[in-house]
């Protein structure tokens, strides 16, 4: 999914209406914490990660 | 006998009462999920670390339906098929903020999903260097369940059967055998189909059993949920209760003194 930045992390979170209390985010490969949301820039190219937790069992 | 209800299941200083952990994957629905949970007595689920779907966000709802007031959530590194993806996995999971504690999955082959033990290992190590709470999901075999019990795991994981096969306990010897040279919980994970093979896990020592299938894909997942609950607790009980030796011809259990045909 290609977005137009720059923009926070946590707008584009907003943008993407996803709570970002549910999810773990990876910029570039690195993870990013929570309380930096709001502080980390995210650029045209950047490759960002967004995981939450689903249903699963073993394998 | 005495202290049945004290008997919980501890893994890394925390106390579980049941000893059936349960999976969230392949159930009919959320609801149905959350009702077999219940009815299972679980106080541990595993969930997977997945992308947010953007364009279906159905699924990420699934949290809602599990009740985080008696149940800790497991994240699990399912569908990694190498160290580095299983760490990375497990990270992500952690960041998602619910605790330290990972059931580790490292796939090795695409047709049995066997563990690759040797990049469990690896990723073990790795983990527990970074204060992670290791629970590695494992062949039956002794001398990799020592291993990672060495390099740090909170508990051994090892395998019933292939995964969602319900094929019961196929080497319980070797299940045996992990017992008892463990110092921290074994805990049979994989392989269930059916509550008695639940109650052999538990009668051959295991600590704790862990399943999805037999539970989620069953007729009425519900039902077999408590079943696999009164089948975990039975086989702990019969485990705690000492059984008799097996032996090869009869012994009868009424007196010969007494019989009327014999009697003076």
């Amino acid at each position: 999914m290609e977005i137009a930045g720059p923009k926070t992390l946590a707008v584009l979170l907003a943008e993407l209406n996803i709570d970002p209390q549910r999810v773990a985010v990876e910029h570039n490969l690195t993870i990013v914490k929570r309380a930096n949301y709001d502080s980390a820039i995210v650029r045209e190219g950047d490759e960002i990660e967004i995981v939450n937790f689903v249903g699963g069992g073993t394998a | 006998m005495n202290n049945r209800a004290s008997d919980s299941l501890v893994i890394a200083g925390r106390a579980f009462r049941s000893r059936l952990i349960v999976g969230s994957g392949k159930y009919p629905s959320h609801q149905i999920m959350a009702d077999a949970h219940a009815a299972s007595g679980t106080e541990m689920v595993t969930v997977a670390v997945r992308r947010v779907n953007l364009t279906d966000r159905t699924k990420e709802s699934l949290i809602d339906y599990i009740d985080q007031s008696r149940i800790f959530i497991l994240p699990n590194t399912a569908g990694c098929y190498t160290a580095e993806e299983a760490i990375r996995t497990a990270r992500l999971g952690r960041e998602v903020g619910l605790s330290n504690w990972v059931k580790l999955e490292v796939i090795g082959d695409e047709r049995t999903l066997f563990p690759d033990n040797v990049a469990l290992l690896e990723a073990t190590r790795v983990l527990v260097q970074e204060g992670f709470v290791v629970l590695p999901y494992t062949n039956d075999d002794p001398v990799i369940c020592r291993k990672l019990e060495e390099a740090g795991a909170a508990a051994v994981m090892p395998l019933g059967a292939p995964i969602g096969s319900g094929l019961g306990i196929q080497n319980p010897n070797n299940i045996r055998i992990i017992k008892e040279q463990s110092r921290v919980p074994v805990i049979v994970d994989a392989g269930v189909g059916t509550a008695s093979d639940a109650a052999i896990a538990m009668e051959l020592g295991a600590d704790g059993v862990l399943m999805n299938s037999a539970i989620a894909l069953a007729q009425d997942p519900v039902a077999m949920a408590e079943a696999m609950k009164l089948a975990v607790e039975a086989g702990r009980l019969a485990w705690r209760a000492g059984r008799i030796a097996k032996r090869s011809h009869a012994s009868a259990s009424s007196p010969v003194e007494g019989m009327i045909a014999t009697g003076a």
